[in-house]
Formats: structure tokens, C-alpha cells, sequence
């Protein structure tokens, strides 16, 4: 019986497609991914690697291209670990709690989203520039925020809002708010429920959300690019210092701190997959990406 | 540990999930909170819980006001309907939670609560599943691990809503019994949430039957069955012909005819009877008098559909499957017990 159904051929489940159509869609999809995608990426490589590895590495340690790294580096440490309280707070807020003004709450959550990131930086300098209200007087006690690190930190919470709360939110309303209210009628405090309870069950969304805020933190040009000044050395990250150094044709160098922004991506992704893998096994009929 | 309910009204934004409910709980009582959906059972034992504030109303643990307690404070076991276990925790940690958040001072030393997890899970016959996760456990296991895990903290008040509700129903059967006795075992004060009115009858020692957030009736099995205090009672426990009548000169009428069924009162009324508790009769002075218009065959009897009046009303009873009725032939009998509630106005 069964001999007799394997034999039986060509008979297609109503989803499926013939070889031709597949072949056609699935080589339309493949040369659009290598043309966009890989190309640029393996091009960002070889122009890094052209004078060999002795120019690559003088580029990244030379004084300006270190002091951007660092900077890249100081404004994701501040910018990430912010956005991961505010974001567990806000989806904890949302999630588990009725209040009025909550759609009105994820609207504004998204904003950063739905804005041009050029216009998320030049808020902060109506708000903190010399023609402000603010910026006079912050300057009266010597902060100062707009072409200084504070204002690239500021731009960049803003702009990286979003992650961690957005990939929060679904999750947590999703697994309601019974195992807390078990955990408190068990005697446990609120933080005890918070540690015990709440936290492994979001473990896994919130590093995922943590890791795409960082490499978002670390990438973000335009807010920051507003509101840096691009004083080499000092208010220059990463994205900003690789146009400088593109604008000044010095191609080998832009390539070569491109090439570690590009590194930083690919490692965003697999770390993802990762994730994305342990999410699966640890949340079944959880939200996919 | 006595709880007591007194005038307790809850509203979910200006909706009245309760209304006015009073209600004493003795100690070591097993009590079931039985409804349609929607009756406000749960918000109930929500609100003995403490996991919900009254908006209106006292309840009382001991004689003692609870109602600005937190349910920590409380000391309540609370079985939820989906169990609530925690999925990351094994079986063992899941029972040993509620000792292991407790403050320093009160806290048993590690090897204390693993002594009493293993008595748990011994109760619970659930011995050598300590490592498994929840995920790993059938339903029933899962309520039960939900159970022990309520009772390690020695609560004073035992609540469960909906125990068995997402079982099939042959675990939910050997549950049922399982907790019946459990129940003697340890004498907790026991409060459960149930739809389902055969395990309110055969589990509890007093029935609370619930309908749009007020108490209908508080009584034993053979109370709420026997002697049902309103229609909605009667409708809901068990099965129910009824029949519009009047009361007058002491007898049951049904239209003009007298239908030999004692009743004081005057004017119209509603009849009602179980369909399977009656004697089917062959002459007729003073009986219920029908025409067979429908039948369909139940497990163990066959039922069928009657007009009376001819015509005007239409009731169902129960007859032996070998009974030789059939369409359209005459049909007598009269209940053997019955309740007549007036029709208000």
C-alpha cells in the first residue's frame, strides 16, 4: 500500500510550484540578494584589505580613526544600557497594566521610527543650541550638550528607543500576567517576581532587543551627524569619521573603518540567528521575525 | 480559617461583575463557586485572593479585615486555571518558590525545603519528576505540580479556579477524586471555581450558585438539586421541563384544567420538574395530558417532546427506550416533584 502511494507520481500538494517556476523565482531572489546585498559587502572587504594589512591596521590606530572607535564605543555603552531599563520599563508598563493614554504611549514609542533621523538630531538643536532657551543656560554652567559627547548620546538614545521596548512588548503581553500573579500570591515581592519570574521569561527577546539597539547605537549617522559637529578626534564616530575620510579620498582608510562597522553587522547577525534559535526552542508559538 | 464575604460589590469600569455578594465560609470546608460564564465566580475568588480590590464591601480572614492586605500578606494557596507553573523552573524548584522568596528570618534552611518539596511531590504521587520542566508534564500533572506548589507555603485558604477546566475528562474525573480527598487528608478550607455543575455536586460539601454577579442559592448537592430557590436554579442544575401555569384555589392549572398538583398562591406562575422524575399514567383525572410531537434517543432513555394545552405548550420527559409511544399518540403523566415559582407583575 504504501509502495503503491510512492510510486504514484507527479502528484504536487496544491502549494507547490513546477521546477520551471520554481528555478525562475527562486534565481530572481537569489542574483537580487547577491547584487544588493553581498556584492557591497564583499566589496567593502577587498577596497579595506587593497594595500594590503599593514596599511588596514595603520588606519584603524591611527590617533582620529582610535579616538572615533573609542567614542563609538563610549556612546553605545551609555546609549545601550538606558534603552534596555527604559525599554524593559515601558513594555512592563504596557503589557502587564491598563491605564488610559496606553495606545497613545506605543505611538510614541514608535516615533523614533517613523521620523527621519536628520530631524531626530536637529531637535536637539533647537532645543540646546546657542538661539535656544535651553542652550544659554546650560552653557551659563559650562554643559555642554549640542557638538559634545552628551549631545551624540542623547541622539542616539533617541533614535535607538525603540529596539528594546518594540521587541518587548508583543512578548510580554503575550505570556499575560499569570505567572506573576501565581509568583505573588506565592509571597514574593514585586522585585522578587520581577528576578524570579518575569526576567527568564523575557530573557531571550531582551538580549535579541539589546543587540539590535547596539548595532543601531553603533551605527547611526544621521541623528548623530546633526548634532557631532565633526570635530575630528573628539565628536567623530565611527559612521561619521568613514565620510570624512570617503569625502577626503582616502579611500583605503574609509574602507578599512568601514570594514569593522561591517564586521560589527555580520556578528549582530549570527549572534541574532543565535538567538533567534534558542528563542524558538525557549518560547514555542512565540512572535518570529 | 473561617473567610467571610460581606457585601461585596466589584465593578471592571462601571460594569458590576459583582453585586452586593455575601457569603460565610467555615473552616475546612470545601465550598464550589458554580455559574455560567461571565457570573462573576472568578472575580470572586479574585477578590478573596486580594488579586483584585473590592470596590465596595469587607472580606474578612478569621473575622479579621483583609481587604487592605496584600495577597502576600494573605497567605492564600491559589491553583490557577492555565496553572501558572513557571516554565523555566523544574517541577522542584517550581513547588520550593514560595519558600525560597520568603524574607531571611523566615526563610527554611535549603535542605529543609527540599525535605518538603519531596513530601509535596510524595503527596502529589509525582516522586522522581522533581527534574522534569512543565513542559515535560501531561495536564494533570501539571495541576497537580500547581497544587503542591500552592501548598508548601501552608496557606490558610485553599482557592482554585477552574481546577480541572482544561483536562479531558477521564483525568478529570480521577482529579476530581483525588481531590476529594486530598481535602480530607490536610482540611484546608477549600474554595474552587467551576462551570461545570455535575464536579460542584459531587465534590463540595456546599454549592454557591452564581448568575450575573449575585448568589442564587448556598447549599449542599441534595439543596440546590432537590430544592432549587429560583427558576435560574432549576434551569441551571440538572435537567428542567417547564410550563407556563396559574396557581388558584390551592391547585396547579394549566389553562383551564386542573393538573392535580398542590400549590399555595394565586395567579400566574411558572412549573418546573425534571424530565425523568415522573410516573407515567394511563387514565387520566387531573394529570398532565399531551400529544407526543418529537422524540430522540438519549444514553439511556428516550426523550420525548409534548404539547399540552393542545398545543399551547410544549414540555419534554424522559420514558423507558422500550416505552411504545408514538407521534401523535396521547400521553399521560404527572411529576413526581416539582417547583412552582409566581411569574412576577
Amino acid at each position: 500500500m504504501t509502495d503503491r502511494m510512492l510510486r504514484k507520481p507527479h502528484l504536487r500538494s496544491p502549494t507547490d510550484e513546477t521546477l520551471l517556476t520554481k528555478l525562475v523565482l527562486i534565481g530572481i531572489g537569489g542574483s537580487f540578494l547577491a547584487f544588493f546585498l553581498f556584492l557591497p559587502l564583499i566589496v567593502v572587504f577587498v577596497e579595506a584589505f587593497r594595500n594590503g594589512i599593514g596599511r588596514y591596521w595603520d588606519a584603524l590606530v591611527e590617533p582620529d580613526a582610535a579616538a572615533a572607535i573609542r567614542l563609538t564605543l563610549t556612546v553605545a555603552a551609555i546609549a545601550v544600557p538606558l534603552n534596555l531599563v527604559f525599554g524593559v520599563a515601558a513594555a512592563w508598563a504596557i503589557a502587564k497594566f491598563e491605564f488610559r493614554g496606553k495606545a497613545f504611549l506605543i505611538t510614541l514609542i514608535d516615533l523614533p521610527f517613523s521620523i527621519s533621523p536628520v530631524i531626530s538630531g536637529l531637535v536637539y538643536v533647537l532645543l540646546f543650541g546657542s538661539q535656544s532657551l535651553l542652550g544659554p543656560i546650560l552653557k551659563r554652567y559650562g554643559i555642554e550638550i549640542l557638538f559634545a559627547v552628551p549631545g551624540i548620546v542623547l541622539a542616539t538614545v533617541f533614535v535607538t528607543f525603540p529596539f528594546v521596548a518594540r521587541e518587548l512588548i508583543p512578548l510580554m503581553q503575550d505570556q499575560g500576567t499569570g505567572d506573576e500573579e501565581a509568583a505573588l500570591s506565592l509571597g514574593a515581592s514585586g522585585w522578587q517576581t520581577f528576578r524570579f519570574v518575569t526576567l527568564p521569561n523575557i530573557k531571550w527577546g531582551l538580549l535579541y532587543g539589546v543587540l539590535l539597539c547596539n548595532a543601531r547605537a553603533m551605527g547611526e549617522f544621521g541623528a548623530v551627524s546633526v548634532v557631532s559637529g565633526h570635530i575630528r578626534g573628539l565628536t567623530n564616530t565611527m559612521p561619521l569619521h568613514v565620510e570624512i575620510l570617503y569625502n577626503e579620498y582616502n579611500m583605503a582608510a574609509a574602507f578599512a573603518v568601514a570594514s569593522l562597522l561591517a564586521a560589527l553587522a555580520l556578528v549582530t547577525l549570527a549572534l541574532k540567528t543565535l538567538l533567534e534559535i534558542r528563542f524558538d526552542a525557549g518560547n514555542a508559538g512565540g512572535r518570529r521575525h | 480559617m473561617d473567610v467571610s464575604v460581606s457585601h461585596v460589590t466589584k465593578e471592571f469600569a462601571r460594569f458590576p461583575a459583582l453585586n452586593d455578594v455575601s457569603l460565610d465560609i467555615h473552616s475546612g470546608e470545601l465550598i464550589a463557586l458554580l455559574g455560567p460564564s461571565g457570573s462573576g465566580k472568578t472575580t470572586l475568588l479574585r477578590l478573596i485572593a486580594g488579586l483584585d480590590q473590592p470596590t465596595d464591601g469587607q472580606i474578612l480572614f478569621g473575622g479579621e479585615d483583609a481587604s487592605h492586605k496584600s495577597v502576600q500578606e494573605r497567605n492564600i494557596g491559589f491553583v490557577f486555571q492555565h496553572y501558572a507553573l513557571f516554565r523555566h523552573m523544574t517541577v522542584a524548584e517550581n513547588i520550593g518558590f514560595g519558600l525560597k522568596v520568603r524574607p531571611a528570618a523566615a526563610r527554611p534552611p535549603k535542605t529543609e525545603i527540599r525535605r518538603r518539596v519531596g513530601e509535596l511531590l510524595e503527596m502529589i504521587q509525582l516522586s522522581g519528576l522533581e527534574k522534569r520542566y512543565p513542559n515535560q508534564l501531561s495536564g494533570g500533572q501539571r495541576q497537580r505540580v500547581a497544587l503542591a506548589r500552592a501548598m508548601a507555603i501552608e496557606p490558610r485558604v485553599l482557592l482554585l479556579d477552574e481546577p480541572f477546566g482544561a483536562l479531558d475528562a477521564k483525568v478529570r474525573k480521577e482529579l476530581r477524586k483525588w481531590l476529594r480527598d486530598f481535602h480530607d487528608r490536610t482540611g484546608h478550607t477549600t474554595v474552587f471555581v467551576t462551570h461545570d455543575q455535575e464536579e460542584a455536586l459531587e465534590l463540595a460539601d456546599r454549592v454557591v450558585v452564581m448568575s450575573q454577579g449575585r448568589i442564587e442559592q448556598v447549599g449542599s448537592a441534595d439543596d440546590v438539586y432537590d430544592r432549587p430557590s429560583s427558576p435560574f436554579v432549576h434551569r441551571f442544575i440538572g435537567e428542567a421541563s417547564e410550563v407556563a401555569v396559574r396557581m388558584e384555589d390551592g391547585e396547579v392549572w394549566i389553562d383551564d384544567r386542573t393538573v392535580g398538583l398542590k400549590a399555595d398562591g394565586n395567579g400566574p406562575a411558572r412549573l418546573f420538574f425534571r424530565p425523568h422524575d415522573l410516573e407515567l399514567l394511563t387514565g387520566c383525572g387531573g394529570c398532565f395530558e399531551g400529544v407526543v410531537v418529537g422524540s430522540r434517543r438519549l444514553a439511556g432513555a428516550r426523550r420525548l417532546e409534548v404539547e399540552l394545552g393542545g398545543g399551547r405548550h410544549r414540555v419534554e420527559i424522559d420514558v423507558p427506550v422500550d416505552h411504545p409511544a408514538a407521534m401523535k399518540s396521547g400521553l399521560n403523566f404527572r411529576p413526581r416533584h416539582w417547583r412552582v415559582f409566581p411569574v412576577a407583575g
